[in-house]
């Protein structure tokens, strides 16, 4: 950056009258610089470790993994019709508990970015807990809440039999524990997407005539777009490892709770070792694509 | 045309308080005021995106205090102009008449007109990424002046310029107010807009507000 006064200098030096004075001046400036090289190198050296280090450890827990696998482990693991079940219901179940966590992530988020409302910040203290929640509490909770007895009503009770949808113990309980967990990252990300978004596009918005949803559809949605890929890719993957809640809330019955997370503790517990990894590399690569096609298509979307 | 009467406005840990303003149909009205001073507050109020504590703000002799922004009829263009960055410029002009149901036709016609009278007309199928600040702020005035709004109120429109760009726009401003007999507000704190543009002219110092005179070059 030096400006034009500067190198239009007679000398060729920056510094021009002060430089003169200092007849060795130009060792001077030298040595600065090779330090300051050096600096930089082992900037680079100690932020390349702390950081490698890490990233080693991922790729050396998959690498290990890997070796102690082979394709025959995994297609013998994934022809078992138990196991087969359990990839399936992973897929739809995690797909549906990401769907809805988006779904109510991005107006929860909206609500939580937007306005200034009394009891703001214990609704958002709230959001927060399934995080920092134990898993198996949170299971533990699911199921007290589905059969704690008020009166004689019994929430499990009224569900399964008014309206013929039992829920613990079964496939629902699965995807409420997966999106309880779930949610709470999907309003996370849906937060800070809109507290990025400039407000005052949808002020402007109302001016021209819009309602406030017509502002939050037509102005602010189509800008949070990136942030929703996000938070459907993070609650997809939340659900993909859940495993406390769902072992609390919708059992390890084979063939019908059963999915993948619940399948590695399954085969670890009566000591097959081979499935249990091999389930644990399907994992793996699902989580892998999922990642991959989401981020394709948030990249892809961008205008 | 528009009116303050008796506004009280809180902010934060200021008050505007007893602020009065009456600006004639077809007047340009420039708003000085040194930054942090209430200005924006002050337009914000009269557009409907914040609320007045006390007073009455009037709109073709209606009390409008407490009416929705998408009621008012005003076009509003923000310091930072706030362009739809999902939106091409063509749909930035349509898009208040779009919301209105206007037909096909009536929201082609007055994209038309609108390009024209701004000369956007080659930008009109871009997005605002890459216009530079002369063209983003001809979007976001035709934006506010495309439904037809009695009212304009500018917020610094000309702050983020270069020297030549605000040389033409002090033209525009002029011939849009000339050619659309648009009611405006021009909030600034340059003496050379108020100078050039403003046929009424008013001070907001120290929570109070007054008119003076406009104090031309060599007069």
């Amino acid at each position: 950056m030096t400006s034009p006064e500067f190198s239009r200098d007679p000398e060729g030096s920056a510094f021009g009258v002060a430089d003169r004075a200092l007849p060795s001046g130009s060792r001077l400036n030298e040595s600065p610089s090779r330090r300051r090289r050096w600096s930089d190198a082992s900037f680079f050296g100690v932020l390349g470790t702390i950081g490698g280090s890490y990233v080693a450890l991922i790729v050396l827990m998959l690498v290990a993994d890997a070796c102690y696998t082979t394709p025959d482990h995994i297609i013998n693991a994934l022809k078992k019709p138990e196991i087969g079940y359990a990839f399936r219901l992973t897929v739809v179940s995690c797909s549906v508990s990401a769907i809805l966590s988006l779904w109510v992530g991005t107006p929860l988020g909206y609500v939580l970015s937007r306005y200034r409302f009394p009891g703001r910040w214990i609704v958002d203290t709230l959001v927060d807990i399934p995080v920092v929640l134990p898993p198996l509490v949170l299971g533990l909770s699911l199921l007290i809440l589905f059969h704690l007895k008020i009166g004689a009503w019994r929430l499990e009770d009224w569900l399964r039999d008014t309206l013929g949808f039992p829920v613990t113990y079964q496939i629902p309980a699965v995807i409420l524990a997966q999106f309880s967990v779930a949610c709470a990252f999907a309003v996370r990300t849906m937060r800070v997407t809109f507290d990025e978004i400039n407000p005052r596009a949808e002020d402007v918005a109302r001016t021209l005539g819009c309602s406030r949803a017509q502002a939050f559809l037509q102005i602010a949605l189509p800008q949070a777009w990136r942030g929703m890929i996000a938070a459907l890719t993070i609650s997809w993957a939340r659900s993909l490892g859940e495993f406390g809640p769902i072992l609390v809330f919708a059992g390890a019955t084979r063939m019908r709770t059963e999915v993948l997370s619940t399948t590695v503790f399954l085969e670890l517990s009566v000591g097959n070792l081979e499935a249990a990894v091999a389930v644990s590399l399907v994992m793996v690569q699902l989580a892998v694509i999922v990642l991959v096609v989401l981020r394709a298509l948030g990249m892809g979307t961008r205008a | 045309m528009i009116a303050l009467d008796n506004v009280c406005l809180r902010l934060g840990d200021f008050q505007l308080s007893g602020i009065s303003l009456d600006v004639a149909a077809a007047q340009y009205a420039v708003l000085m005021g040194r930054t942090g001073c209430g200005k924006t507050s002050l337009l914000e109020a009269i557009c409907g995106l914040r609320k007045v504590s006390h007073g009455r703000i009037l709109c073709r002799d209606e009390d409008v205090t407490h009416w929705d922004p998408a009621d008012r009829q005003m076009g509003y263009v923000p310091q930072d102009l706030a362009l739809f960055p999902t939106f091409t410029v063509r749909e930035h002009l349509a898009f208040a008449l779009r919301i209105r149901r206007a037909k096909a036709a009536l929201i082609r016609n007055r994209v038309e007109e609108m390009s024209q009278l701004l000369g956007i007309g080659s930008l009109l199928d871009r997005t605002i990424f890459g216009l530079s600040g002369g063209e983003r702020q001809r979007v976001a005035l035709g934006r506010a002046l495309s439904f037809h709004p009695p009212v304009l109120l500018l917020d610094e429109p000309l702050s983020a310029l270069d020297e030549a760009t605000r040389q033409d726009m002090y033209a525009l401003l002029k011939n849009l107010q000339v050619r659309t007999g648009v009611t405006t507000l021009h909030v600034t704190h340059s003496r050379e807009e108020a100078r050039r543009l403003a046929d009424r002219l008013f001070v907001l110092e120290n929570g109070e507000l007054r008119e003076t005179e406009i104090v031309q070059d060599g007069a």
